[in-house]
């Protein structure tokens, strides 16, 4: 190779060739019921017939038992706060713009938790065990999705204590051991 | 069961991009690194047993099949391991067990990652209409459980912040590292910006481009090579869902029972006094604490206590030091992140670790984990077989 090719031509190292893929999500029973669900304002979980803990947003089977969960068991608008972060940078394709808080949160009635975001709170006041309630979306705007809550925000209520975690029954958490 | 031995060890230099080679190059490059250590040519091989991490971080979709070239597998079996971030593991126990078995005498294993042309973030955060699209990255996924072992721990706030130093100090001696942070201190890890609260930026692995790959042969292949055998005194692989009611994501019983496999194995009963060091899989600073109860080197909520006592530090002298090799928070070609683990244990055990080098180490655990924490690989390799 001469001189003058290789100081005037710069080595190729990278070509950007973006590939772009549209996924078909297919539900199934369990999913297609909780969505059809979701989509009238209501979260509803499936209760394992073996354990008897209910699983929101239900998928169908219980992992632990390997049992199908079929018995449909409607939740509340409440849930609490099982673990958190506080994120600091932006997630792909998403306009949201941090800090956001992104909580593991069960919902009163359930066994499991669900990830969503919480907001009309002070960030440095978030704590595991802490109250919150679902602020859905305008009803117009409802569609097959968990978007339809918009975000969860907090409850003036007392803290559910670590051992009640993730077995706060469906009639709520007042206080009371 | 046939006796199998790591008879040689290739390690690419780990940068944040690796210009200068394609993934074929990269892969490559580590396994001729590993034949030249074992002191074979490529027709000593057998078969070749390949992993990465999915194929959506870099876009190439089934990547061994166009790598075979570059792996000498042109008339020889080639498999590909896949289970996620702790494949470098699985795939490293996937050889040894086509030697245990009698199937091959003599095989080439080989893990890559190369993340400067990949978008790990992306491809980890893909939306699903019974979820809120909040997916940010591995990151995001761990925080919350940091979070709880740090509440039921009630460990001090900065052990993250320990960890993150020792590593990067025992990664200094170590020049294959991506990251190379003789100076740093805990002031500099401390003010280092939050990205997952409670997980800094310093508290995180890095992205990098790397390949790691072993010859893996049987009792008698493995005597005629150059160097000591490295023995492979137990392999365990476990797996458990992502989510189910009631499960344990702190200490997850998965990789419990996977120590128990391989201790057994290995005729451990005392993971702490019986090992003389352990790479273990840490990409966050706080699963050194989690990963030194969930693999028995203390008692449940204590893993802390080790690490501030400094007894997984090689700087402080710690009877059980941890990541000699400056662990996954140094380099982290995730594919390969595992088998770097893996190939670390066995150069411990070798004695040719260099500077970063446990005196007179004869028995080291290598550990791998991937998922939602919910896949795990572990080997224990000796001098002794």
């Amino acid at each position: 190779m001469s001189e003058e090719t290789t100081s005037s031509e710069d080595d190729i190292t990278a070509i950007e060739t973006p590939v772009y893929l549209t996924y078909n999500f297919t539900a199934g029973e369990a999913t297609t019921r909780f969505l059809h669900q979701v989509r009238k304002g209501k979260v509803m979980g499936q209760r394992c017939p073996g354990c008897g803990n209910v699983y929101a947003p239900a998928r169908g089977s219980c992992a632990a038992c390997g049992l199908p969960t079929s018995e449909e068991v409607e939740l509340g608008n409440k849930a609490t706060v099982q673990s958190f972060t506080i994120v600091w940078i932006p997630i792909p394709n998403n306009p949201i713009q941090p800090p956001y808080i992104v909580a593991n949160l069960v919902p009163d009635g359930a066994n499991i938790s669900f990830i969503h975001l919480m907001s009309e709170c002070d960030n440095d006041s978030v704590h595991i065990g802490q109250r919150v309630e679902a602020v859905w979306k305008p009803e117009e705007e409802w569609d097959y999705a968990m978007d339809n809550i918009r975000y969860f925000r907090p409850l003036d209520e007392p803290d559910v204590p670590i051992e009640m975690i993730g077995k706060v029954p469906l009639s709520g958490w007042e206080g009371k051991a | 069961m046939q006796y199998a031995a790591v008879t040689g060890i290739g390690q690419t230099q780990y940068k944040a991009r690796r210009g200068d080679v394609s993934i074929a190059g990269l892969v490559h490059e580590a396994a001729q690194n590993a034949l030249d250590d074992a002191g074979l040519g490529w027709d000593a091989i057998e078969a070749v047993i390949i992993g990465k991490a999915p194929d959506m971080f870099e876009g190439v979709i089934m990547p061994e099949v166009y790598l075979a070239d570059a792996l000498g597998c042109s008339g020889k079996p080639m498999l590909r391991v896949h289970t996620a971030g702790s494949v470098g593991g699985s795939t490293a126990l996937v050889a040894a067990s086509h030697v245990q078995s009698g199937t091959f005498r003599r095989v080439l294993t080989v893990t890559f990652e190369k993340q400067s042309e990949s978008n790990a973030m992306w491809a980890l955060s893909n939306p699903q209409p019974f979820s809120p699209h909040l997916n940010a990255g591995a990151g995001g996924y761990f925080a919350p459980i940091m979070r709880e072992y740090m509440r039921r721990s009630g460990a001090p706030w900065d052990t993250g912040i320990k960890v993150a130093v020792k590593d990067r100090l025992h990664g200094s001696r170590n020049p294959l590292n991506h990251l190379q942070m003789p100076e740093i201190t805990m002031q500099e890890v401390e003010e280092s910006p939050m990205l997952w609260d409670p997980i800094r930026f310093l508290e995180s692995c890095p992205s990098s481009d790397g390949a790691c790959a072993m010859v893996i042969a049987d009792e008698g292949l493995a005597k005629e090579g150059p160097k000591a055998p490295v023995w492979i005194r137990g392999g365990a692989m476990r797996s458990e869902p992502t989510m189910y009611a009631g499960r344990d994501e702190v200490n997850p019983q998965a990789g419990r029972d996977c120590a128990a496999d391989v201790y057994a194995q290995a005729g451990i009963d005392d993971p702490r006094k019986q090992l003389d060091c352990a790479e273990v899989y840490v990409p966050f600073s706080w699963y050194e604490p989690m990963w030194l109860e969930n693999l028995g080197f203390a008692e449940e909520g204590e893993g802390w206590k080790l690490t501030m006592d400094g007894a997984t530090s090689l700087d402080e002298g710690g009877d059980i030091p941890w990541n000699c090799s400056g662990g996954v928070l140094c380099s982290n070609p995730i594919g390969a992140s595992g088998m770097i683990r893996f190939a670390e244990a066995a150069r411990q055990v070798r004695g040719d670790a260099g500077a970063h080098q446990v005196v007179g180490a004869r028995t080291a655990l290598g550990h791998a984990y991937g998922g939602g924490a919910q896949f795990y690989a572990m080997w224990v390799v000796s001098v002794d077989k």
